[in-house]
């Protein structure tokens, strides 16, 4: 039998499932591993973990729980890759990573080499799945019956200590405004202060390359690009960033990408709807002040 | 300590991939071929083990063509010390080279198997943790910082809100993030000088059945091209007029 389950870590992970269970257009059940939702599919199973433990230590669990599902979905995060890949692992299941589109409930369309290339695969069910939201037009979850799930765990390794979830600032897969800064940041004091007061302004979110990462600019969390973020949103800022392949791969799907360099043939230009010419450190104050709803 | 090390072959990560007009694969005519960067840092994490005398010996291993030959000849360069092909030209997807992997990890017996996060080509980022679930090991993921204990590892890992630190027990799969460390150079000289170090030819010990096959590969549509303005307030007046504000 042709069932979905849709896997997510908690409401907001959930939220963004309408879409890709809309357009793989299977019954569906939810499983909210902490948190609550009274929306999500036929049957939300809610797991009520205090803290999601580390995927070694769930997976095997989740092996014996999903066996009955033909399709089992995750939005794409670091944390779902980390986790259903392990459960794949351990059924010998096929997994889709990053699917951006799908033909048929054996079929589906997912992003190779940082992007360049979009590969139609095929996959026998079971399938796991994780997918971009953004690439599928936003739906409701059903409301469902509300099923509570214990999970008896045994940890396989420990979690010593976590970054917390910072209030302030959008999510960046999430957010409409990203002003996005590479290596001629300079230091953290700077990138957050031209960036993050622009960003502020717009009630966006702040992004970073890998340059600006690598150099201690920004923290590993802003990395939008092949191996960090990817991101939709209706405004991109680029400010200081070359345009390298990399980088470009996570910021395609946004509306509009608007480009300032002072390198006229920096490759960014080639892919942004708006460039400017100009050195960022002049042009982004001065945007703060005379962009329509940029608040000072 | 014994490290293993699967390593992958891939198209030079910073050149323009692009499909073939058939769409039967990728155009890599005329394209230079590396260790998949993510592996190299594992290589290199690996390397450092052994320089500091965690770790005794390092093998690497990969699964594919005799053209890999070339990365393995530069993996033994790097610094390990034996090198393992396992050769075959059939197609290949995350569990058919996890599930290889893991009977060679159950006749070698590491202590520890470093490998990259995700392969450049394919961008699938499913291998480590398939394996460390077929071997039944612990995971540790997108490592940026690795310290060896008594009987483990702590590894600093990177995650979609910034940092954790996890403890695993050895033997383990950790994979590795770019943070993680910077690759040594090696010139050509040091490739050739690691000629004398063992590279053993094998035959796959499994059926390397794939779970996801590839029908077609395609370019994406391109983004139209966009517009240059010349004053910041010809940019705002640009921005506003795309309505996205
Ligand atoms: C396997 C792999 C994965 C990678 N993954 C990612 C990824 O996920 N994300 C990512 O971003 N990168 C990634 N990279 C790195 C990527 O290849 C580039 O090195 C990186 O994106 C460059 O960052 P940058 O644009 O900040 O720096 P640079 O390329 O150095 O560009 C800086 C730009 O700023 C301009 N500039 C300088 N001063 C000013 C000024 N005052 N005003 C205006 N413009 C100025 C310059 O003209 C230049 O174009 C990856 C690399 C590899 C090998």
């Amino acid at each position: 039998m042709s069932r979905l389950l849709l896997i997510a870590f908690d409401e907001s992970d959930l939220n963004s499932c309408g879409g890709f269970a809309a357009a793989l257009g299977l019954p569906y059940d939810a499983l909210l591993l902490s948190g609550s939702s009274a929306v999500g599919g036929e049957k939300i199973f809610q797991a009520g973990l205090a803290e999601i433990p580390t995927a070694d230590t769930i997976a095997g669990l989740l092996a014996v729980f999903v066996h009955t599902y033909s399709h089992v979905a995750f939005v794409s995060s670091m944390r779902s890759k980390d986790l259903a890949a392990r459960i794949a692992g351990i059924l010998d299941a096929a997994m889709i990573t990053d699917a951006i589109g799908i033909e048929s409930p054996t079929t589906f369309l997912r992003p190779m080499v940082a992007g360049a290339v979009i590969a139609t695969v095929d996959a026998e069910p079971p399938a796991f799945v994780t997918f971009r939201p953004s690439n599928f037009a936003a739906a409701e979850l059903t409301a469902g019956t509300v099923v509570p799930m214990g999970m008896e765990l045994a940890p396989r390794s420990q979690i010593v200590k976590a970054s917390a979830k910072t209030a302030g600032r959008p999510d960046l897969s999430q957010a409409k405004i990203i002003v996005s800064g590479g290596k001629p940041l300079k230091d953290a004091a700077t990138f957050e202060s031209v960036l993050g007061g622009l960003a502020d302004a717009l009630g966006g979110a702040v992004g970073a390359t890998r340059a600006a990462v690598d150099t201690g600019i920004a923290p590993n969390e802003l990395q939008v690009g092949q191996t960090g973020k990817i991101v939709a949103p209706n405004l991109y800022i680029a400010a200081g960033i070359s345009g390298s392949t990399q980088h470009m791969a996570g910021i395609k799907d946004s509306k509009v990408i608007v480009a300032i360099n002072k390198d006229g043939d920096a490759p960014i230009f080639e892919v942004a709807d708006i460039g400017i010419v100009a050195d960022l450190f002049d042009v982004l104050p001065q945007l703060q002040a005379k962009l329509p709803g940029a608040r000072s | 300590m014994r490290i293993l090390i699967p390593i992958k072959r891939v198209v030079d990560p910073y050149a323009k991939v692009r499909a073939l007009p058939s769409g039967e694969g990728l155009d890599t005519a005329g394209l230079k071929f590396e260790i998949n960067p993510f592996d190299e840092i594992a290589l290199e994490e690996a390397v450092r083990m052994k320089e500091r005398g965690e770790a005794t010996e390092l093998l690497v291993i990969t699964i594919g063509g005799s053209e890999c030959e070339e990365q393995l000849r530069k993996a033994l360069a790097i610094g390990a010390d034996k090198a393992i092909l396992v050769e075959t030209s059939a197609p290949l997807d995350p569990s058919a080279v996890s599930t290889e992997l893991a009977a060679w990890a159950k006749e070698l017996q590491p202590d520890l198997i470093l490998m990259g996060k995700q392969g450049t080509e394919n961008d699938e980022n499913q291998t480590g943790q398939r394996l460390a679930a077929k071997l039944d090991w612990p995971q540790a993921t997108f490592a940026s910082k690795i310290e060896k204990q008594s009987s483990g590892f702590q590894v600093t890992r990177e995650t979609d809100l910034g940092e954790e630190v996890v403890a695993v027990a050895q033997p383990a799969v950790i994979t590795v993030d770019l943070r993680l460390n910077e690759p040594r150079y090696i010139a050509l000289p040091g490739i050739i000088k690691a000629r004398s170090k063992p590279l053993e030819r094998a035959t796959p010990k499994t059926a390397l059945t794939v779970k996801v096959k590839t029908r077609s590969y395609a370019n994406p549509p391109a983004r139209g091209a966009g517009i240059r303005v010349n004053s910041v307030d010809e940019l705002v007046a640009a921005i506003a007029a795309k309505g996205v504000l």
